[in-house]
């Protein structure tokens, strides 16, 4: 990849997406929230503002939460990446995190919540239990227009629990 | 909102790099983090002919703690700058700086030497190395020098890279003894640019009295510069220290700008009222606690 790609030719890239490893052909250009979406057909990403202020894109790339519009697809090249898509349990089953939004009502209209997931499913990894402080400075990178957010952090609080429980 | 198309370039090696750069001139961008420049492209603010891509000089990761300071590689992420022990210990302003740029997900990807880079006066990075008198590396094919950043901004969002340098790395400088510091900044949402921030750094003498305060200022002037207040808060101990008559002085002193968040006179009080608060707690830290 040395050489130069210009701007109308594809570059050929492997992603592992959600422990599936995925090929796809894409300009240089191309974010990997749109890659995600439209080369991969995996539209729970969800694209808001495509600057990197509102979070409704996060993704897990290695893991750790990144904005998936301010990342081009050909840099997360053999990596991997986690989406909304991959929380839940082989079968189906919600995760902890999922099964919390639920509970606590974290969520109305849905836009936001793929990131707000991405992003509570990498804290409470790192830090199963957080401190209030550490739940507001964790989801601080997320709007959500509907909830006034109580409930978010009512379901990051009830997740923690769930994750403790099942432990 | 989609980026321009442009030549996509992604070299294995720092000479590769710079061999490009060379080649694409004014044409060519880096990109590293891409949490400034990916936005800029989105919004058609910049339209680069070429991006060279450093995402994969690992090489460039490294940083560094030695007995002179700090030394961040051009990929070192914020996120793994500010979780570092190491660099806590050797140099706690970057941690307290760190902590107030932008969101978690954006540290994970934004990089240290980016955000010099950028230099951006209303970000907290340019005023950490103005303030402790640091440099940023920066090679061309052939060619390496160190710039201190008292030369290295230029102008808002200008630095003294040329088109054809790539910016490989920047020192933080250790403290000296009995040397404290201390951030504070107002903004109106957590994460936001702020209004209005301060870096500060007192250094007291054998007989635990003020010899050095100096601060700067966020979004106060075009570029980061340091405003030295040893002569304004006096030649006294931590408690007694005129620490009001040196935030007088950096109210003087400084030149921000009104726009939509803020008037200018606005800035300039919020200044004064951090640097008092930065001030003092600098000058109890380097005191000991």
């Amino acid at each position: 990849m040395g050489e130069p790609v210009g701007g109308g030719t594809d570059i050929a890239i492997t992603l592992t997406v959600n422990g599936v490893v995925r090929r796809a052909e894409v300009p240089g250009r191309r974010l990997l929230s749109d890659c995600l979406r439209h080369d991969l057909g995996l539209t729970g990403t969800h694209v808001g503002c495509e600057h990197g202020v509102c979070g409704c894109c996060t993704v897990l790339l290695d893991g750790e939460p990144v904005r998936s519009c301010l990342m081009f697809a050909v840099t997360a090249d053999g990596h991997a990446v986690t989406t909304v898509e991959g929380l839940a349990g082989p079968g189906g089953e919600l995760s902890p995190v999922q099964r919390a939004f639920a509970e606590c009502h974290g969520l109305q209209c849905g836009f936001c919540t793929p990131g707000f997931l991405c992003v509570v499913t990498a804290l409470l990894r790192e830090n199963p239990v957080p401190t209030e402080e550490e739940v507001l400075e964790g989801v601080s990178g997320n709007l959500c227009r509907c909830t006034g957010y109580q409930n978010i952090l009512r379901s990051v609080r009830r997740a923690a629990e769930i994750m403790a429980e099942e432990r | 909102m989609k980026p321009p198309p442009f030549d996509y370039h992604s070299p294995r090696s720092v000479g590769e790099a710079l061999e490009i750069l060379a080649a694409t001139g004014r044409d060519g961008k880096v990109l590293a983090g891409g949490q400034s420049l990916i936005p800029m492209l989105n919004m058609r603010l910049a339209a680069p002919g070429h991006v060279v891509d450093i995402n994969r000089l690992t090489e460039l990761a490294a940083v560094t703690v030695g007995p002179d300071g700090v030394r961040t590689g051009a990929l070192a992420r914020h996120a793994q700058v500010e979780r570092s022990g190491p660099v806590a210990a050797a140099q706690p302003l970057l941690r307290r700086a760190l902590r107030l740029v932008a969101h978690p997900a954006i540290r994970n990807r934004g990089t240290v030497v980016g955000s010099l880079v950028h230099a951006d006066p209303a970000a907290e990075l340019p005023a950490v190395l103005t303030l402790l008198g640091g440099s940023v590396r920066l090679a061309r094919r052939g060619a390496v020098r160190d710039v201190p950043a008292a030369r290295f901004f230029t102008g808002p969002l200008e630095s003294a890279a040329e088109p054809d340098e790539l910016a490989v790395s920047a020192l933080f400088p250790a403290l000296p003894p009995r040397s404290g510091t201390a951030f504070h900044e107002v903004a109106r949402r957590h994460g936001d640019y702020a209004l209005a921030g301060v870096a500060a750094r007192v250094r007291l003498d054998d007989d635990l009295r003020v010899a050095a305060a100096e601060v700067v200022c966020v979004n106060a002037g075009p570029v980061p510069e340091l405003v030295d207040v040893t002569g304004d808060c006096g030649h006294r101990a931590p408690g007694t220290a005129d620490w009001g008559a040196a935030a007088r002085a950096v109210r003087d002193r400084i030149d921000p700008e009104a726009d939509i968040h803020a008037s200018a006179a606005y800035r300039r009080h919020l200044a004064g009222v951090l640097a008092e608060r930065a001030l003092r707690d600098a000058a109890t830290e380097a005191a000991g606690g």
